[in-house]
């Protein structure tokens, strides 16, 4: 084959793209993606089983503040009775038992109370999954938030949720991905979440990660049986009540289950019994995903170099089939070196 | 040339090296399109109760299976479906193998229906459908989402199709020097023709990593994407030898042209499918899980069901003999075909545990949305090979030149 001026041109191009492609290859850092940290000025909930007393005054407080319709479950109208979270309802007291249900707090013959609700993780699923921005963890306080005016309804945050918590409204033409946001409409006027303002005994309680995380150890450390203060609706809201100590499962839930979220729970039951997933990694699943996205794709360096060779073959192969220059990628069958 | 009838021996030695692709031409009406069309109507008044009432109005999915068989079958398996064009475009201009070249017309047609309708599908299942357009643009898009990837992947490939596809359309409309214009670059379109399933195919694996433990351990693995990909290939492959013989079978056409073709086909589809297999079954043994095979009940069942599907063709493949013959070709691509499909629906529906209480299995009328928009794909290609040159034209009624 002489030097034509399109094959100097070719063997030019196809050198400096592939000497170019050797060099962003070598200066690609390594980048494996960590469970993103928990926010300086975090806030969140603590929950803890052995308070609750299953009121619900959480439920109502939180249907009130979020607008949301009551639920009829069970056919007789007489109560809001949500079984679950659902597309109308962000929180739910639900209730282990077991036996006779004689003991609060106890595994055995006993009964216990969990609240459910977003857990406002440190590295959620859901806003990794999230393809369109509608789903944010906000970077100063990490309140996982959702935007329905960007959302598309995939419903991948729904099914990413290791706790399964982001509903979908299946019931209208409209829907919307239903799910606690910390009261951030609260929050924007100073208040705290209203599930932690209408609790009655301090069960549901508001405050910063470190506070909480403070209160977390001091009950820990309280001995079984002995007199305790507990406070209502804030750490330091100075509004206490007494009573004994209960005795704790050693796990706190959250602390780093999935990457550690900013709702955590103390209980006196194991937690596979209060419906909430155990044995999850201390590492996020966002971040597995997201290491894995960030190795194919980090700033499209290997799909660009896939492309680079790709479109040269493509282009070999054109030159190859026919010395023209209108090569078709259809009408010349039996080209091709093979046939000659 | 006279204008007259050639005997088809004649006509078919006449064209012996020359295998131009041409509108098979034909009736359009026919008792098989008049059940599509009855088809397409049902899934029509049925999508109409799902955009006046909801999702919930016309499918089973719930808030613990937000993803049913409009996600796991219209999209994740449609478009493996619709790899053949992928898969011809792969051997006949990036690995230079000329001799495939006719059989890529008719693949990319496929490709081109099974992407176009699956993109449709989508938008039936997106439950804020009008937000579709956040996907592309900037201000909203989110890098880091495995979702992102696929849905901007699978919309730019649509695209590439349509391009790639549109020599057709030129010609028919007699646009020749638009037509030989489009061609100078065609070859940057079969790049990414290329590229861009590699992509999205192996990244509908990637959706379910963030699912964690919620995929049992028999399918969750950091290979998924390696896995989906090689299976959404082979899927291409086959895909190409069943879409031959229901074209000779419908259209009465001679398949022995293109058997020689088909059965290299065949040697590719074991070649790769018997990596599949070493990696997946390797990777368990890696992490510990071979044991589940055998211990989880109903997912154990599946999985042995699915490698059995994936090592039949193996194993009839495997004799040169058996890849000359259509039938044996047929009953591995078949099988093939069957454990591709029973891997996505069991990776993302029967793996899927999100905690007790929850079920789905398919309403009546989300199956029948389903098969409408499977018959629509069957009709539109139905129109276009009669229509437009897309099948190769020995042994039509096509006159030679």
């Amino acid at each position: 084959m002489s030097i034509t001026r399109r094959n100097f041109l070719r063997n030019a191009a196809g050198g400096t793209a592939a000497a170019a492609a050797c060099a962003t290859l070598a200066s690609m850092p390594a980048e494996a993606r960590e469970s993103n940290k928990v926010p300086d000025k975090a806030i969140g909930l603590l929950y803890d089983s052995t308070l609750c007393i299953g009121c619900k005054a959480c439920m109502s407080g939180c249907k009130e503040a979020n607008e949301l319709p009551l639920e009829d479950t069970i056919g007789e109208k007489l109560w809001d009775t949500p079984l679950e979270l659902s597309g109308k309802t962000y929180t739910v007291i639900k209730v282990y038992q077991h036996g006779t249900m004689e003991n609060k707090d106890k595994a055995e013959n006993g009964f216990a109370h969990i609240k459910r609700q977003c857990l406002h993780c440190v590295d959620p699923s859901c806003v990794s999954a999230c393809p369109v921005s509608a789903m944010l963890k906000r970077p100063e306080d990490g309140v996982v938030t959702y935007n329905k005016d960007a959302c598309i309804g995939c419903r991948y945050c729904v099914a990413a949720c290791p706790f399964g918590v982001p509903q979908f409204q299946y019931d209208t033409p409209t829907p919307q991905i239903a799910k606690c946001q910390l009261c951030k409409h609260r929050l924007a006027e100073g208040k705290i979440p209203a599930c932690a303002q209408q609790c009655p005994t301090g069960a549901t309680l508001f405050g910063t990660y470190p506070a909480l995380s403070a209160e977390i150890e001091r009950r820990k450390a309280l001995k079984p049986g002995e007199a305790a203060l507990y406070p209502r609706r804030t750490v330091d809201s100075g509004d206490n009540h007494e009573k004994p100590a209960p005795e704790y499962v050693e796990h706190v839930y959250g602390q780093k289950d999935a990457g550690g979220t900013q709702v955590r729970y103390l209980a006196g039951v194991p937690f596979d019994k209060l419906a909430l997933p155990v044995g999850l990694p201390d590492r996020s699943y966002a971040a597995d995903s997201e290491t894995l996205q960030h190795t194919l794709y980090g700033g499209l360096i290997l799909p660009g170099v896939a492309l680079a060779g790709l479109v040269a073959a493509a282009w070999k192969g054109s030159k190859d089939h026919h010395d023209d220059d209108d090569f078709d990628m259809f009408d010349h069958p039996e080209g091709g070196k093979t046939h000659g | 040339m006279v204008n007259h009838p050639i005997p088809s021996e004649v006509a078919s030695r006449l064209r012996k090296n020359k295998a131009k692709a041409s509108a098979i031409g034909g009736s359009l009406i026919s008792p098989f399109t008049m059940v599509l069309g009855l088809l397409i109507v049902i899934a029509m008044y049925f999508l109409a109760q799902r955009f006046i009432y909801g999702l919930g109005a016309v499918t089973n999915i719930n808030n613990g299976y937000p993803w049913g068989i409009w996600v796991v079958w219209d999209v994740v398996i449609a478009t493996g479906f619709a790899c053949g064009g992928y898969a011809m475009a792969l051997v006949t201009y990036i690995l230079n193998r000329g001799e495939y070249h006719h059989l890529v017309r008719p693949a990319l047609t496929a490709s081109l229906f099974g992407y176009s309708l699956g993109g449709l599908s989508v938008l039936i299942d997106l439950g804020r459908y009008w937000n579709f357009w956040h996907i592309l643009s900037p201000s909203y898009a989110q890098t880091g989402s495995v979702m992102f990837e696929v849905a901007a992947c699978i919309s730019c490939y649509i695209l590439v199709l349509w391009i790639e596809f549109s020599p057709a359309f030129l010609e028919h409309l007699g646009m020749k020097s638009a037509k030989k214009a489009l061609n100078k670059f065609m070859f940057v379109f079969i790049g990414l023709g290329v590229l861009l399933p590699t992509m999205h195919q192996s990244s509908l694996g990637s959706l379910l990593v963030v699912f964690g433990y919620q995929i049992h351990p028999l399918w969750q693995t950091p290979l998924l994407p390696l896995l989906f990909l090689l299976t959404a290939v082979c899927m291409g492959f086959a895909i190409v030898i069943l879409e031959a013989t229901l074209a000779a079978v419908g259209f009465k056409r001679d398949i022995a042209e293109d058997l020689p073709m088909l059965s290299k086909i065949g040697k590719i589809i074991m070649g790769i499918l018997a990596a599949y297999v070493v990696i997946r079954l390797g990777d368990l043994m890696v992490r510990g899980g071979i044991g589940k095979a055998f211990t989880s009940g109903i997912k154990s069942v599946m999985f042995l069901i699915e490698m059995a599907a994936f090592i039949y063709p193996i194993v009839v493949l495997s004799k040169p003999s058996n890849r000359r013959l259509l039938s044996k070709l047929l009953a591995a691509s078949m099988s093939m075909l069957t454990g591709a499909v029973l891997y996505r629906i069991d990776a993302f529906l029967v793996a899927y545990d999100t905690g007790p209480g929850w079920h789905y299995f398919p309403s009546a009328p989300e199956m029948l949305v389903t098969i409408g928009v499977i018959a629509i794909e069957v009709l539109a290609y139905i129109i276009f090979v009669r229509k437009f040159p897309i099948l190769p034209g020995h042994s039509t009624t096509a006159a030679a030149e």
